[in-house]
């Protein structure tokens, strides 16, 4: 049954998305920022993958060993900077501030780097997959995607629901001035959440360089947008409702594309309108955006 | 009741609120156990008080003395660590974790002392059995009492309660008024905020009156007529209300 591949395909890949959104719904959540410079993160943590390797000579598979602690301490940096001193100002300047971010990082990477598109080279894993049927092939890789994704998602959410420092950025999400009343010092607090949304999007970002390919663009044109609509569909604030939206968004775009292949996108667009519309606070959406 | 040196001392505070002027110039000393209570009419700059020496306002001048030592620059969370811990008014529980979450979060930060969450749950019964629920879920006085334990498993050296009684039944607040001898065994000053005068009188060691953000009267209560009390807060009585002790107070 191609259909019945279709819909594993979506599953796996909705992995991925849910791992590109986890990150941009957790900085939303705790801060009410909204990084427009989500997707492009991810691109950058590719083209830092590729320097690493060029560098360390490590396998492609592993560098995220390196990756996903630089960009850990980078979005700690940036958080404690720049972020909070748009914060400072208003939430608004947030949405200015990672705007001009995403620009200046398309435009950087394409001044460096050239618009040609790149793919972290993990040999032959690439294409290794495995049938079930005549019909329904399932690569390793997106296999392991997939597992690394909801691996991420459970951890992140027994990290939030279970560790300290996880209660601190619930708390400080419900309310930071009684959060200051308790001793705790939100920026630290945004910080450590900042650093766990670009340590994400860093593996994120990883995970689709070797599944697919990367050029300065993709990270507006094709990420953000893809993790954007996973978190809608999904629900804000819900880690388990964002997982669910990126299943849901991949497994659509599959069958859009089974359909026919030029309307992959146009599917995912589709159903992110009829949930708006239908049930605007998501699969899972519980709290009222405020 | 006022041997030593102020555990606290608040001198010529100003505090503003963009144009508006909150505060003008408004000075106290909270000796350790003092109950001290302010009382004033709505918008009389008590609550601005407690949250300016919570750190929560700027002051535009004067300092807040802790022990001697100017704290009137920290940020809030590091007067937390010094031991100055605020119940805000309307309680501010976090809505979104269980009552035993947010006495965690309390803890998170504490300075080592007599109070732990074990014995929060002894001072109030009911509180173990509903620890897994979530803040919001509780009532009034339930979420009050919750406000009170986190702020008090940080052991505060001096606690400040903002309008406990707000929007709570007599009998919920007179039961909660209850639990404050037990604060002070264990060596807790409190400094706080009544908009109920009978109720401050009772419970406070000294009562000090505001009215639009100016000291009209303080003192012990014992040494304040009702008429004094009724003239400080509605602005009746001249500004010779200023003087502690002063003019013969029968009560």
């Amino acid at each position: 049954m191609s259909w019945v591949n279709a819909i594993i395909q979506g599953i796996l890949i909705g992995g991925l998305y849910a791992l590109f959104a986890c990150g941009l719904s957790l900085l939303f959540g705790v801060m009410k920022v909204i990084n427009l410079a989500h997707g492009d993160l991810a691109v950058v943590a590719g083209y830092v993958a590729l320097g690493v390797i060029a560098v360390t000579h490590v396998p492609a598979v592993w560098s995220f060993v390196l990756v996903v602690p630089i960009f850990a301490g980078l979005g700690y940096i940036m958080q404690r900077t720049l972020l909070q001193a748009a914060l400072n100002r208003s939430v608004l300047t947030t949405l200015l501030v990672t705007f001009g971010l995403s620009v200046v990082i398309e435009n950087g990477l394409l001044q460096f780097t050239s618009a040609n598109s790149h793919a972290l080279d993990i040999g032959s894993l690439v294409s290794d997959s495995f049938s079930i049927g005549s019909q329904i092939t399932i690569a390793y890789l997106l296999l392991v995607i997939f597992v690394v994704a909801v691996g991420v998602l459970l951890g992140l959410q027994y990290f939030l629901s279970s560790s300290r420092q996880g209660r601190l950025i619930r708390a400080v999400a419900d309310d930071r001035e009684a959060a200051q009343l308790s001793g705790a010092d939100y920026r630290h607090v945004f910080g450590i959440a900042a650093a766990i949304a670009f340590g994400t999007v860093a593996l994120a970002g990883l995970a689709f360089g070797m599944y697919s390919s990367f050029d300065p663009t993709i990270g507006t044109n094709q990420l953000l947008l893809f993790a954007f609509e996973a978190v809608v569909i999904g629900g804000l604030g819900s880690l388990w409702g964002t997982l669910a939206g990126g299943i849901l968004l991949g497994v659509v775009q599959q069958i859009g594309a089974q359909i026919n292949a030029a309307d992959q996108i146009l599917a995912g667009q589709l159903i992110f309108l009829v949930i708006l519309v239908v049930m605007p606070q998501g699969l899972t959406g519980r709290r009222a955006a405020a | 009741m006022s041997e030593g040196t102020a555990l606290l001392e608040v001198r010529d505070l100003t505090v503003h609120h963009g144009q508006l002027r909150a505060l003008s110039g408004v000075s106290l000393s909270v000796f350790p156990g003092d109950v001290y209570a302010m009382i004033g009419a709505n918008g009389a700059g008590k609550s601005t008080l407690l949250r300016a020496i919570a750190g929560l306002h700027q002051p535009t001048s004067g300092s807040i003395l802790l022990d001697g030592t100017d704290v009137a620059r920290l940020r809030p969370e590091r007067r937390v660590a010094e031991g100055i811990v605020l119940v805000p008014e309307g309680r501010r529980l976090f809505p979104s974790l269980t009552v035993e979450e947010n006495l965690l979060v309390g803890q998170s930060h504490a300075r080592p002392g007599p109070w732990r969450i074990e014995r929060i749950y002894e001072l109030f019964g009911w509180m173990r059995d509903r620890r897994g629920q979530r803040a919001v879920q509780l009532s009034g006085g339930e979420q009050q009492a919750v406000a009170i334990g986190r702020a008090l498993v940080a052991n505060p050296r001096v606690l400040l309660l903002d309008e406990l009684s707000l929007g709570l039944a007599p009998v919920v607040v007179r039961r909660i008024y209850q639990t404050l001898p037990e604060f002070l065994a264990s060596g807790v000053t409190v400094l706080l905020v009544e908009q109920d005068v009978s109720q401050a009188m009772q419970v406070a060691s000294r009562v000090h009156c505001l009215l639009e953000g100016r000291t009209t009267l303080r003192g012990p209560p014992a040494e304040l007529s009702p008429e004094r009390i009724e003239g400080a807060y509605f602005g009746l009585a001249g500004p010779n209300g200023d003087q502690p002790g002063h003019g013969g107070a029968e009560s």
